[in-house]
């Protein structure tokens, strides 16, 4: 929390900070998301700009109080601009004794804890390994300390309602929230109004729900509070005017996608197999069912991209959807979609691994799998998100490439943008390019390997249309006739054309562009997918204390951008922070001979600014 | 009058690519059955769509001047639920074998067939792997010396008809590849059925499994070891029509008996009932040479096909919101002004 200064009369006591992070921490069953969620409305509402980081387990339901079922959500909130979900902890929320000890470490000295004593029990203390108690054996003198027996007024303040027991306590997470939202000045309406919204059939649940926000907030008005805890003010941020709402990076790719399948007047079929963290994609799709979608949860991976395929074959945009498990399960059908050149669209929400691995935790595993991923020479377009926001523009140009050159497309997301949600100044849509697609009808010289002499294009003539009858597979085809063919000089052929298409639509995607900084230089940190927050800021903090590094995130990671050689080449060195063990490094040495360092992190979290600015500094300080 | 609306002759249905299954394979004679049923069914050429998956079978499409898939192995039938999904129009068929459908295409085949998607199945069914050289399949007896089982196989086969009845299918139907009459007359029922439609052909490998069909397609021996399936007709064979299927009522199998003076009356034998799932399945799991081989339809009960409910689904959401806006969308739920 940056202190920015005292705010004006009459709020003499409202200490003024430019930014601050809350974590929210308790058991799976607590609720943090959906207090984080709310948390998240009302800040937007203020006029912050945000980042959000929901964290949470593989266990739908943990064990009450078990140190490994702990669910977090946090939020780095500001008047600036914020683009990660922040390094080290201002304001910790702990409902039990193992959110606390799981998260203590990234709160900063001096900061604010807010516990439920009443979960702070000898059998939670022993589970989640405490010998004492932390809230008295003054553990946590480094600290500010708010420990309140929140349970027990919850079940109090929601007697009146005739809750069970196990639903009076439920109502704990929103008594916090209120006393949060005090802490910070936010407004309650948006969180009531949803409250009411959610629990429409249960009008007692709702008010429940509301008494205890309520309660909390008075709470924090009327209660003698240590010394230092009070209203915090953090002023709203200078953004762009125009229409603001949150958006997770889910969101934004089924949106992204029905954009994409109307800038190409195609209907969109989405076929997909429930695999976290992507099912999200499958669910906001299904929910669309007024646009022209049609969704398919298919038996498998493997049915799910090939109804993609055959909706392709047939004429609407394919899509599916999966993590790296389910992407390797879908490798044959993606070189069938490259022999047959079919237009489609493949998204993996890649997530910690080998095999199940992390499943909820984030990494940038996949880009090889991406890349490399399937048998023989089948390069195709690979294209990564770097924010939430970003998954929508990514949704597009994944349709548009897939379309104008009739490839299947492959976009890179992640767990992290998946549920990590920012504002978006929502665009019109009317102001994206269409991209119609021209379906063949001519029969006059017609063949099915008949291609755009520029794009390279395969011709798309779909069924039901009559003269155009034709058939295509996956055995080689002749390049004069699209009839299957062994000869040696054609697969030469084909297999060339195939990669020259690929690479030619380096034409077709924009200049590679630095983010911030300088188009040379002693220094470019170079990224790509959702690392972009934190590079963006340790670039920029680097910058501010007089470094020369500049930043240059790539989206088009397959072909590359035509003029990245180029500009990677003009700096001295070049840093390249992943979320892997070095893919795009490799990537980078192996497409241009240029030496690229390596900066990984495989802990299914996210970079730290504070990270990246340390390996900044210590490359200058190495190529001086 | 519009090319689509023209009569379609059998010859507009031959492709211009050479025929390359080994001489004498059963598929030819299948493909020119299916060529000659195509232009009888109504549907204009540029609908028809023949989507396969590997193996001797799953070169079909090519062979058919339609619009035509040769995917990958197993997959068909989530191939061609994808191109039914997207254009409910289209006339989809699905050619597949033994080891694409029952084997490594399994799972697909089996949740096609729940799902109901409307489309004709016609599973080459020759006991063998092909294309591969002649390994033993998920349907070969056992026993089988094939080259991965020199010793004869040891896996009790898959029965193709039991398999679709048990995974839910609505139409089942069994015929042989050399009896183009009795054949086109399934493929047409087949076509006719809305919904997923099952037909398990006998084709002959003439290289790796010449003959296992034999003693039901010799035309000496076809009366005793085939079973014609006729709704509402009583379940007869034999040369003069002398024996019949009889329900054992306390061992609740069907049970083979002669008819005429000293035996069983026609009013004892099971009448056929193609509705009814439980003869169905009583049906397929009959066996040479215990019993007659039953050819014709088993099961046919039609329901709902998975487009329709698909699409009707998606009726009944518009019906109940506002006409879809992207922009609308994108600012539907929580927004704030700056």
């Amino acid at each position: 929390m940056s202190v920015a200064g005292n705010s004006t009369a009459g709020e003499q006591e409202n200490k003024v900070v430019s930014d601050v992070v809350i974590r929210f921490a308790g058991d799976s069953g607590d609720g943090m998301q959906l207090t984080g969620n709310n948390f998240t409305d009302a800040t937007a509402v203020y006029g912050n700009d945000l980042a959000t980081f929901p964290d949470y387990p593989a266990e739908i339901r943990a064990p009450a109080g078990a140190t490994f079922g702990v669910s977090a959500f946090q939020i780095y909130f500001g008047s600036e601009d914020v683009s990660t979900a922040g390094d080290h902890l201002d304001v910790l929320v702990a409902m039990n004794p193992a959110a606390l000890i799981t998260n203590l470490k990234d709160l900063v000295i001096g900061g604010l804890i807010i516990a439920d004593s009443d979960a702070f029990t000898d059998k939670n203390l022993a589970r989640a390994g405490y010998k004492s108690n932390p809230l008295e054996d003054g553990s946590l003198d480094a600290f500010k300390l708010l420990a309140i027996g929140i349970t027990k007024q919850v079940i109090a303040v929601v007697k009146p309602y005739g809750l069970s027991h196990k639903f009076a306590v439920r109502c704990k997470n929103m008594w916090t929230l209120g006393l949060t939202m005090w802490l910070f000045d936010r407004s309650r309406d948006e969180a009531i109004a949803g409250l009411r919204k959610k629990f429409a059939g249960k009008p007692e649940i709702a008010e429940a729900n509301i008494e205890a926000l309520n309660a909390g907030h008075t709470y924090g008005e009327t209660a003698e509070l240590p010394s230092g805890v009070d209203v915090y003010k953090v002023p709203a941020a200078d953004v762009a005017p125009g229409v603001y709402r949150n958006i997770t990076g889910t969101e934004a790719l089924a949106f992204g996608l029905i954009a994409g399948s109307q800038l190409a007047d195609l209907p969109l079929v989405f076929a997909s197999y429930p695999i976290t963290p992507a099912s999200g994609v499958l669910h906001t799709l299904s929910m669309q069912k007024h646009f022209d979608v049609v969704t398919f949860q298919a038996e498998d991976e493997i049915a799910a991209i090939c109804a993609a395929v055959g909706a392709s074959f047939a004429g609407s945009l394919g899509v599916t959807s999966s993590s790296g498990p389910g992407i390797s399960l879908k490798g044959e059908a993606i070189s069938l979609a490259c022999a047959a050149e079919l237009p489609m669209v493949i998204i993996n929400t890649q997530r910690g691994g080998p095999s199940t691995g992390l499943p909820t935790k984030t990494e940038q595993s996949d880009l090889n799998q991406a890349l490399y991923g399937r048998h023989a020479d089948t390069m195709l377009p690979v294209i990564a998100a770097s924010t939430s926001i970003d998954c929508f523009e990514v949704a597009i140009e994944a349709s548009r490439i897939a379309t104008q050159f009739t490839t299947p497309v492959l976009i890179l997301s992640d767990g992290y943008l998946s549920n990590a949600s920012q504002p978006w100044r929502v665009p019109d849509v009317n102001d994206f390019e269409p991209f119609p697609v021209k379906f063949e009808t001519n029969p006059e010289g017609f063949s099915p390997a008949n291609r755009d002499p520029e794009t390279l294009a395969r011709v798309w003539a779909k069924p039901g249309t009559s003269g155009l009858e034709h058939r295509i597979g996956g055995i080689e085809k002749s390049f004069d006739t699209g009839d299957i063919s062994y000869d040696s000089d054609n697969h030469q052929k084909m297999t060339d054309l195939r990669s020259e298409k690929i690479d030619g639509i380096a034409k077709y995607i924009p200049e590679q562009e630095v983010a911030i900084g300088n188009n040379s230089g002693k220094l470019a940190v170079v990224g790509w997918g959702s690392t972009y927050g934190a590079l963006f800021q340790a670039v920029k903090r680097s910058r501010d204390a007089g470094l020369d590094v500049s930043q240059i995130h790539v989206r088009y990671l397959w072909p590359l951008p035509s003029n990245l050689e180029q500009l990677l080449s003009s700096f001295d060195s070049l840093l390249v922070p992943e979320m892997n063990t070095g893919q795009f490094a490799s990537l980078i040495r192996s497409s241009f001979l240029i030496d690229a360092q390596k900066l990984n992190k495989v802990s299914g979290q996210p970079f730290k600014i504070s990270e990246i600015q340390e390996a900044i500094k210590a490359q200058m300080e190495s190529v001086k | 009058m519009s090319a689509s609306e023209q009569k379609i002759a059998v010859k507009d249905l031959v492709s211009d690519q050479e025929v390359r299954w080994c001489p004498g394979c059963g598929d030819y004679a299948i493909l020119k059955t299916v060529q000659k049923v195509m232009p009888e069914l109504g549907v204009p050429r540029e609908n028809m769509v023949f989507v396969s998956g590997i193996g001797c079978s799953s070169r079909f499409p090519y062979y058919m001047n339609t619009y035509g898939f040769h995917t990958i192995h197993g997959r068909a039938a989530s191939v061609a639920t994808g191109v039914k999904l997207a254009n409910p129009k289209l006339d989809v068929w699905v050619v597949t074998g033994d080891g694409d459908a029952l084997s490594i295409g399994g799972n697909h085949t089996l949740h096609v067939l729940r799902r109901n998607v409307d489309l004709q199945l016609l599973l080459f069914n020759n006991e063998i792997y092909g294309l591969t050289k002649g390994q033993y399949s998920p349907t070969s007896k056992v026993g089988t010396k094939s080259p991965s089982t020199p010793d004869g196989s040891l896996d009790m086969p898959l029965r193709p008809c039991t398999f679709a009845i048990g995974a839910g299918a609505r139409f089942v139907a069994r015929s042989i590849d050399t009896e183009a009459k009795h054949l086109a007359s399934v493929l047409v029922r087949a076509h006719d059925h809305v919904g997923a439609s099952f037909v398990e052909i006998y084709q002959n490998c003439t290289v790796f499994n010449d003959g296992i069909f034999d003693h039901i397609k010799d035309k000496k021996s076809a009366a005793e070891t085939r079973l014609v399936l006729e709704h509402g007709k009583p379940l007869v064979f034999g040369k003069e029509n002398e024996k019949g299927l009889r329900l054992n009522p306390i061992a609740l199998k069907l049970e083979v008996v002669d008819l005429g003076e000293g035996g069983a009356s026609e009013g004892d034998l099971v009448v056929h009932d193609e509705t009814n799932k439980v003869l169905g399945q009583m049906l397929a799991e009959l066996k040479s040479p215990e019993f007659p081989v039953p050819i014709g339809v088993l099961y046919c009960s039609p329901t709902s096909p998975y487009h329709t409910v698909v699409y009707e689904q998606r009726e009944t959401v518009r019906e109940s919101k506002e006409a879809a806006d992207l922009n609308a969308l994108l600012r539907d739920g929580h927004t704030w002004e700056v």
